[in-house]
């Protein structure tokens, strides 16, 4: 029997990006907050300090900040007649744990989505005609201009260092000329650029391009940020992603919201508490608690008058689909909407390699590189190429971590004296363009609950049933071979270009950007939530983070992910408080 | 610490909190950012010394089968020489070798290359059955010798093999194959493995028993855990030749006694 | 904060209770009271870890021995409820409980002596109106023969000056002002005065650094390089207030005394105690050798490897941040116990609602050995133009042992 717990007015499942910036925008306007962890307490000085945390094989190979598959996982299969297998060690995408969330081990490349993304489907068929049948792409219900106040916000809690293409419509020269527009230039001016995507710069300018430095939430300065949290300036330590910043120079929610959340007397934090489910009034149109469970395997009952959930975006769909919230999608039918609209990313690379540049690719930090925006979104014409959206090319010189980073050239035996001679030779001198690529949604690409396999609580894993669809393979080959233009233009000895070829794999580190699954739209038949994240179903409850993409963008989701939950926490506030029902009438 | 860890240190206007429940486990956060003077999550490093894992004559495969995957050779020491099997031999030993953080429920079944690893057997279960097949496959085609006792040649044929999936390992049970291959037990999925563990040993930290006197990152000239590249942001295209320092240092720090 | 009470008097006045005087609780003397309890930093002292505010208990270490502050709630079992208002004063000027027993001057009534007796009753006003809290702290444990009170007296005698404060002529109103709450109730000698072999104050030399529980208190006279000589009186403000400015951050104990008592006071004040401060000369550091080579050529090498990251190469930190070593006062101390204290164990600069971010240096003891932190230090202290005394691999050494017996003690 679980123990039934007082209530509070806000409850949040998992804390990180999102939790925190929910907390803190209700708190301040005086409601009771309480947020559940699954994982454990984390902060710069003891978790992942400047003594110890360049460490690769400690947090990149034995994946000591992410979420343990033992706990849990999910099974995957790239097509509906195969058995879904279990996902036994993590690979493709790194799921976090502990308190900060995906946000303590991000890189910080933090973007916006273009206008056109957010109408995707209205905006390509208006220009392209139809789209495939096989396609469940939809507008977002809610417009970049509308958004851009909140991306602002979360661009100045973070102190993104950046500059500005377009401020209110006017084109600045060194930025990226295809962003919608912005109020103001970034808080803090770009990092100090390294060699590599300099060069890279050079020849994307003298292939005809616009390259600019690329939005990074690593800081270029000393910055304080309006809650009055303070950033350190980025040492270029090349320890980002995968790893913690130890000098408070990443935004995180360690380093620009919790020290203000924690000292307000209305906020409280429970770590190592795992939400088992939500749980509704018999009407099924209210949520009234959720049931977690502690390491000691007690089970507690917590009433809460809002609900947010919080989790990684497959963990928000799976907790939805375990406590039979909304319509589980039917890919047969069509039919239900928790669970569809699954995408990911597509990613490849350009390795470039020189004989007489040294680049030092250990300089190195999360969001330090050069990108080129050409080929992102629709700010191309797509006639005739067979496939919708795209990607944006980067020289990112992000890290030099050997195990991770030895690059050879094409033909280099994988092992023995050859291939070491071929890394030593090779590590300083080169550089990579990668492409960073847009996921449409399918109808065929989806999450449910797993026949089979269990949790560790005796629940079903989450099924993921995903595959690129030709679309992004000829949209990715697309930017590969644009990529390994500028790559010759850099006039190296010799490239390689590694394409993105065959079906989707768990296997190797691609991506943590998983969106989808609880969409956000304008008709409660294709979307389970609404412009403001809030459930059609259920008024109360909230679903928060890239769970609610109708499909994926060119770009890395975080800034989006900010922004949404600034607006929703906005309308919560201006809207919902006043008169709490649904913020908009199916 | 009773007079440094100070009631502000979790208590702030008389409103914050930590409270436990059982295990030093589920806790409760609220008034301020704790913090406690003197706590590290500090890396467990490992000693040298006698083998955890490895019996004697796996830890001879594993010599042999590392110094011909990173060998020794004009430009400096192979993964041999940089400790590789120590690293090994503690990693098997550990949290990594057991699968702890892994996904090992049943049922178990083969999959397509994209599903991964489908193997029962934990990577220090892999290791064993595999250097025991390997072993008892050399013994037959060369006359009684085992992996270690071959020619190099010998070697790099053998592991060739292993690594095209052409030789045969009983008791891996399911895991992954190509979506067109045949079905049944291969060798390339403990290949990958072997190969990946070595360069992981020979990159990594000291601390963790591989990458002696950081041999791995002398090859390359990776300065290893430095924390600030601010001066060298600007320095485009210098080859830098900064020392590399490990988790635990450089020799250059213990040079203070005169 | 260090020095506490110890006013552990058995209240055994079985039914001979003295009438405590009909307090006088306008609103403006509560209030008053309140932000003279806040200049004495009361709560610091009379809190036990996890305690009920000024319910005492909280152990003190002394060099003679621990002892635990007194319940200054209005409990009249447990509190002072039952004092009389004269008694409460007279245990401020004069260091003697109602009972007649003399008080350890842990409780640093010979700084409290200064408060006039109007500002003494509205402290105990204020503390009239707080909830009484039954709870008596434990015994003192102190070596042999201090556990006698009676010797107090004798002490009195050598090195207490009673005696309510007097300006100083011929100083402005602002400078007495910050004199009266430095040398009264803000009581800043009980740490950063250094102390006799039997923990009077060394007054000539006031304020020029003291030793006080495993830290070093800096010197706060107007020093150059040992002290606040490079600080503006607007530099010291700030960091009062907010606990930090671009010369440092408070940290160990005067992250408690900033956060528990200087941001609560008035800019007025702080700038007041800030002109004292600045006008009280100190004396000059000796000129020191430059250590040896090699020692500075191994600290620069773990200094540009395992600090630079915050500290910065050129030694000037992040204001607000990371503080600065070069030209930093602390850095150069004349006793480098804080220093070694700060690199085993990491400080956090006390996060105020100004200046809300934790900044905490993380815990080196794991990593670096007791020569390695002896050089690391002497190099700080004797680069971008600092100079100090090294640092030997001895005073990490004992410096470290105290942790860890004081660690063992811990509750």
């Amino acid at each position: 029997m679980a123990k039934k717990l007082p209530a509070v007015d806000v409850a949040l499942v998992g804390f990180g990006w999102t939790a925190a910036i929910v907390a803190e925008e209700l708190t301040a306007a005086g409601l009771d907050v309480l947020a559940l962890e699954r994982g454990a307490w984390r902060d710069t000085p003891t978790d992942f300090a400047v003594t110890f945390a360049q460490d690769e094989l400690r947090y990149m190979w034995r994946r000591s900040l992410f979420q343990e598959p033992a706990r849990q996982t999910l099974t995957f299969r790239n097509s509906m007649d195969q058995t879904a297998l279990p996902m036994r060690h993590l690979g493709s995408f790194l799921p976090a744990t502990g308190v900060g969330g995906a946000g303590i081990h991000w890189n910080g490349q933090n973007w916006r989505f273009l206008p056109t993304d957010f109408v995707a489907r209205s905006h390509n068929e208006a220009r392209y005609g139809t789209l495939p049948e096989s396609m469940t792409v939809q507008d977002w219900g809610v417009t970049y201009d509308e958004l851009e106040p909140y991306y602002d916000k979360f661009e100045y809690l973070c102190g993104i260092s950046g500059k500005a293409g377009n401020i209110k419509g006017r084109i600045q020269d060194g930025g990226n000329p295809f962003e919608g527009p912005r109020a103001r230039d970034y808080p803090n001016p770009p990092l100090d650029m390294v060699y590599g995507p300099t060069l890279f710069a050079a020849a994307a300018r003298e292939t005809g391009h616009k390259p600019f430095p690329c939005p990074a939430a690593n800081m270029s300065r000393a910055y304080t940020n309006p809650l009055g949290v303070t950033l350190a300036p980025c040492s270029y330590c090349g320890f980002c992603e995968k790893f913690g910043c130890g000098n408070y120079s990443k935004s995180s929610p360690q380093t620009t919201i919790l020290p203000v959340l924690m000292r307000r007397n209305n906020f409280e934090l429970r770590t190592q508490c795992e939400v088992l489910r939500v749980n509704c009034d018999s009407s099924g149109k209210r949520a009234t608690s959720v049931t977690y469970i502690d390491t000691e395997g007690r089970e507690f009952e917590q009433p809460a008058e809002m609900i947010f959930l919080c989790a990684f975006a497959q963990h928000n769909v799976h907790l939805l689909l375990l406590s039979g919230i909304g319509k589980p999608y039917d890919p047969k039918s069509g039919e239900g909407v928790v669970g569809r609209n699954y995408a990911y990313q597509i990613v490849s690379s350009v390795d470039v390699f020189f004989d007489d540049k040294i680049i030092n690719p250990f300089v190195g930090a999360g969001g330090l590189g050069v990108g080129i925006d050409e080929y992102n979104g629709d700010n191309f014409d797509h006639g005739g190429l067979g496939f919708i959206g795209g990607g944006y090319l980067a020289c990112w010189n992000t890290h030099g971590r050997p195990i991770e980073l030895h690059p050879t050239p094409k033909g280099t035996p994988k092992w023995g004296s050859k291939w070491k001679e071929a890394v030593a030779r090779n590590y300083l001198t080169t550089a990579t363009i990668s492409t960073h690529g847009a996921v449409m949604s399918y109808r065929t690409n989806y999450l449910d609950l797993d026949p089979t396999y269990r949790d560790a609580h005796g629940r079903p894993l989450l099924r993921l049933t995903f595959d690129f669809g030709d679309n992004e393979h000829r949209m990715s080959d697309y930017l590969t071979d644009r990529a390994a233009e500028i790559a010759k233009a850099m006039k190296p000895r010799e490239i390689h270009a590694k394409k993105r070829n065959g079906h989707y794999s768990v296997v190797p580190y691609q991506t943590t950007h998983n969106t989808g699954g609880a969409a956000m739209g304008t008709d409660p038949r294709t979307s389970f939530v609404n412009r403001y994240l809030q459930s059609w179903d259920v008024p109360n409850l909230f679903v928060m983070g890239s769970s609610v993409f109708p499909q994926n963008a060119g770009y890395n989701p975080t800034g989006t992910i900010g922004a949404l939950t600034y607006a929703a926490v906005d309308a919560v506030k201006n809207i919902y408080l006043k008169n709490p029902g649904p913020m908009v009438q199916a | 610490m009773s007079g440094s860890l100070s009631r502000r240190d979790l208590v702030l206007a008389g409103a914050a909190f930590i409270s436990i429940s059982g295990r030093s486990q589920a806790r409760t956060y609220g008034g301020a950012v704790p913090w406690t003077p003197g706590i590290a999550d500090a890396p467990r490093g490992v000693a040298e010394g006698e083998l955890k894992f490895f019996t004697a004559a796996e830890a001879a495969f594993v010599d042999a089968a590392v110094a011909r995957l990173i060998p020794a050779d004009h430009l400096g020491p192979g993964a041999k020489e940089a400790g590789v099997t120590t690293f090994l031999d503690r990693q098997l030993a550990g949290p990594y070798g057991r699968a702890e953080r892994w996904y090992m429920q049943g049922p178990w079944q083969d999959g397509t290359k994209s599903q991964g690893y489908q193997s029962r057997l934990s990577p220090a279960e892999l290791y064993r059955v595999a250097i025991k097949s390997i072993d008892q496959h050399c013994r037959q085609r060369f006359s009684g010798k085992t992996f270690a006792q071959l020619s190099a040649d010998q070697q790099d044929r053998i592991l060739t093999e292993i690594e095209k999936g052409k030789l045969k390992i009983e008791d891996i049970g399911p895991h992954a194959v190509a979506i067109e291959g045949a079905k049944g037990p291969h060798s390339d999925t403990f290949f990958a493995v072997l190969m990946q563990n070595t360069i992981e040993g020979f990159f990594s930290d000291p601390i963790y028993g591989g990458n002696r006197d950081m041999v791995g990152w002398k090859l390359i000239g990776f300065p290893g855990a430095r924390y600030d590249y601010r001066p060298y942001v600007g320095r485009h295209g210098e080859k830098l030749d900064l020392a590399p320092v490990g988790i635990r240092g450089r020799p250059a720090w213990n040079d203070q006694q005169s | 904060m260090n020095i506490a009470a110890a006013c552990l008097f058995l209240a055994c006045i079985l039914g001979l209770a003295a009438e405590a005087a009909a307090a006088d609780t306008s609103f403006a003397r509560v209030e008053r009271g309140r932000y003279l309890v806040t200049a004495g930093d009361c709560v610091a002292c009379h809190t036990a870890s996890g305690g009920k505010p000024f319910a005492g208990g909280r152990p003190i270490q002394t060099p003679f021995g621990t002892i635990f502050s007194a319940n200054i709630t209005p409990d009249r079992e447990t509190g002072i409820g039952a004092w009389t208002d004269e008694e409460f004063y007279n245990a401020l000027h004069s260091g003697v409980a109602p009972s007649g027993a003399h008080l350890y001057p842990a409780f640093p009534y010979p700084y409290f002596a200064k408060v006039t007796r109007e500002d003494v009753q509205a402290i105990r006003a204020y503390l009239g109106t707080l909830d009484p809290v039954k709870s008596t702290p434990p015994p003192p444990d102190l070596a042999w023969p201090l556990g006698h009170r009676f010797l107090m007296s004798g002490w009195n005698g050598l090195f207490f000056d009673q005696g309510t404060f007097q300006p100083t002529a011929g100083k402005s109103d602002e400078w007495n002002r910050g004199a009266y709450l430095v040398q009264g109730l803000g009581h800043c000698g009980a740490c950063h005065t250094p102390k006799n072999f039997a923990g009077g104050d060394e007054t000539d030399q006031a304020l020029q650094g003291g030793l006080v529980q495993g830290w070093f208190a800096p010197d706060i006279t107007n020093a150059q390089r040992t002290g606040i000589g490079s600080w503006s009186a607007d530099d010291l403000v700030e960091y009062l207030e907010t606990g930090r400015n671009k010369h440092s951050g408070a940290t160990g104990l005067m992250a408690e005394v900033v956060a528990d008592s200087t941001s609560g006071l008035s800019k007025q004040d702080l700038h007041a105690i800030a002109v004292y401060l600045k006008g009280q000369e100190g004396r000059q550091a000796e000129n020191t050798d430059p250590p040896p080579q090699k020692v500075m050529a191994a600290g620069k090498a773990i200094y540009s490897d395992s600090c630079s990251g915050c500290h910065q190469m050129n030694g000037k930190g992040v204001p607000g941040m990371f503080s600065p070593l070069a030209g930093s006062a602390s850095a150069q101390s004349n006793d480098p116990t804080t220093l070694v204290r700060i690199v085993l164990q990491g400080t956090r600069t006390v996060p105020t609602d100004t200046r809300p971010t934790p900044a905490t240096m993380p815990a080196y003891g794991w990593k670096l050995t007791d020569g390695q932190i002896a050089a690391v230090l002497t190099f700080v202290r004797n680069e971008w133009g600092n100079a100090a005394e090294p640092v030997e691999a001895g005073d990490v050494e004992s410096v470290r042992r105290a942790l860890r017996s004081s660690s063992r003690t811990a509750k």
